[in-house]
């Protein structure tokens, strides 16, 4: 018995949904271009008028947002609503130059909040659950979002925020936790934890996990069930758009729900900026066609992935989209994190050191592993161990500062970091996720 | 006085150490004494050599890192106590050793002892003012 928080939106027919969302559009696209002169800017551009956007068949003629363009309207530059209005700002995994600072009005957050809902409800969450979330608190979105989720659907929460395993088991046992809300990799290393504490999977009371902010595969879903006993659902969100809970899966697990009453979904050639049909696969394109304080138009994931309207088992009648099977930028994910290159390149430069580096991620038991091979010079060489060691602590500092995990730093003879016509290969991924 | 004293780094890898004092060999370039601090993942080859200049352009050349520091080479009787007793000068004078090593020389009556120290000046000072004799660049590539 498949449950819903809202059935009237998430079974609603596609006939009813499109107008749904032609109307919200169209209130939408008159929103920002009354509210925000560098959106309007972009639309006079391309010689676009909200006139012009009379459904949703005229999305394609609305300009691109980006990822840049979020950089260059930094701090308030695409905030839609009076800052007496908003009541809340998160942001992404701290990075210098790139930090995108969202801003939400009550009204924002209440929808946030809903799309999470549907979430836990989703993964068969009800008043009577006892909700675990083991997402980071603060700026990060994950916590906040499900907190509030689990909140309207009334479980009692647990606001345990990332980290401390091993008070994060004792809650669990001792409050009998029946959702538990992390980053896949976290709900592994969990499960991995109580079995060396002796525990059984039987011996905990979870049912079901809501795990998402990185990628991760359905072998690893099937190993962190099997050792947590549960049912693993996927989640998707950008802080750009609100959060978690943009997307969500159900029963089916073949893929998540777009919460399409409230984003509107597309995939495009990320070379050209067509459209393409549905089932192709592209980059994710997502217009926030309810939020009011931030409400981004056509926003370029750099997510790649494929959308599918097929029927779907759980009676739900919103679009799924498949979990994105890479980007199409050189942003990684790393333990959740948002990592990009450059970040990693800024610090080294800052402490000295020659911008000759290699990242390599890979993932061990199911846990991110995260090196950067750096190469050394005559300037940063001293004839004494402790001083090399206290500039590599000093390096690793200053990149757990910027991105917020642990790098472990390796020093390297100079001229060794593979180079691939003359450029450095950067990034070493060996993770196989897709 | 100060003697030049070359630091290479190694990668802490099989066949590195090997590599590079062949690549000085070819170079003719001849070692006076050597020393390796290690760690897990490198480890600083300590040089004193005939030609540091031309030492350095060759590692240089050879895509090595080093870089080159001051210390103090000291000619100790090879007789027991010799070092105890030059230390116990460095000591009196709170002057604290970062490291050292030591080479014996061909005549086989003396020791050189390589000292790295946080004040290279005043430890020069304290122990010729006792009577020891350093080294100079000069001796070491007469050696």
């Amino acid at each position: 018995m498949e449950n819903y928080w809202n059935k009237e939106i998430e079974c609603m027919s596609r006939e009813d949904m499109k107008k749904l969302q032609d109307e919200r559009l169209v209130a939408q696209v008159k929103h920002v271009w009354d509210n925000v002169p560098y959106y309007r800017k972009k639309m006079e551009e391309k010689g676009v008028t909200p006139d012009d956007i009379k459904s949703t068949d005229d999305l394609y003629k609305l300009p691109f947002l980006s990822k840049a363009d979020l950089r260059d309207a930094y701090p308030y530059g695409l905030l839609a609503k009076p800052l007496s209005e908003c009541v809340r700002i998160q942001s992404t995994s701290g990075t210098t130059g790139r930090r995108v600072v969202a801003f939400y009005t009550q009204h924002d957050i209440d929808l946030w909040e809903d799309c999470c809902a549907r979430a836990i409800t989703a993964a068969g969450g009800t008043k009577d659950d006892v909700c675990q979330v083991c997402y980071g608190y603060g700026l990060f979105t994950g916590g906040p979002g499900l907190n509030g989720g689990s909140h309207k659907v009334g479980c009692l929460t647990l606001p345990m925020s990332s980290g401390n395993t091993e008070r994060q088991i004792q809650f669990m046992m001792d409050l009998k936790s029946t959702i538990l809300c992390c980053t896949p990799s976290y709900a592994a290393y969990i499960g991995e934890a109580l079995k060396e504490m002796g525990y059984k999977p039987e011996d905990n009371c979870l049912k079901a996990g809501i795990f998402g902010a990185e990628p991760w595969t359905e072998e690893m879903r099937r190993e962190i069930e099997k050792s947590l006993g549960i049912k693993a659902y996927d989640i998707y969100g950008l802080t750009e758009t609100s959060g978690p809970g943009v997307a969500f899966e159900c029963s089916e697990q073949t893929g998540m729900h777009i919460n399409e009453d409230n984003f509107i979904a597309e995939i495009i050639d990320p070379d050209t900026g067509e459209v393409l049909p549905e089932g192709s696969k592209g980059e994710l394109v997502f217009t926030s066609i309810t939020k009011e304080a931030f409400p981004l138009l056509r926003y370029r994931t750099r997510d790649i992935c494929v959308l599918s309207r097929k029927k779907c088992s759980c009676g739900r009648t919103l679009i799924k989209m498949a979990k994105p099977m890479g980007r199409s930028d050189d942003m990684l994910i790393i333990r959740g994190v948002n990592v990009f290159p450059s970040q990693i390149e800024t610090v080294l430069i800052a402490q000295g050191y020659p911008p000759n580096y290699q990242i390599e991620i890979d993932r061990v038991k199911n846990t991110d592993t995260f090196d950067i091979y750096v190469e050394m010079t005559d300037e940063m060489l001293s004839d004494t161990v402790k001083d090399i060691q206290t500039k590599e602590a000093e390096l690793v500092g200053a990149i757990k500062t910027i991105l917020g995990i642990n790098p472990k730093v390796h020093l390297v003879s100079p001229k060794t970091i593979a180079r691939s016509e003359g450029k450095a290969v950067r990034v070493i991924d060996k993770r196989k996720l897709v | 006085m100060n003697i030049r004293q070359l630091s290479v780094f190694i990668e802490n890898k099989t066949g590195k150490l090997s590599a590079v004092l062949g690549l000085l060999g070819e170079n003719k370039i001849d070692i006076r004494a050597m020393n390796i601090a290690d760690t897990r993942d490198f480890g600083i080859l300590r040089l004193i050599v005939n030609d540091t200049d031309k030492a350095a352009e060759v590692l240089k050349a050879g895509g090595y890192a080093s870089t080159s520091s001051n210390v103090i080479a000291l000619d100790v009787d090879d007789t027991p106590g010799g070092l105890a007793g030059a230390l116990s000068v460095l000591d009196g004078n709170g002057i604290s050793v970062e490291y050292m090593y030591a080479s014996l020389s061909s005549a086989g009556s003396s020791a050189h002892i390589i000292i790295r120290v946080d004040d290279n000046e005043k430890a020069s000072a304290a122990l010729s003012a006792k009577g020891y004799k350093l080294l100079s660049d000069e001796d070491i590539r007469n050696i």
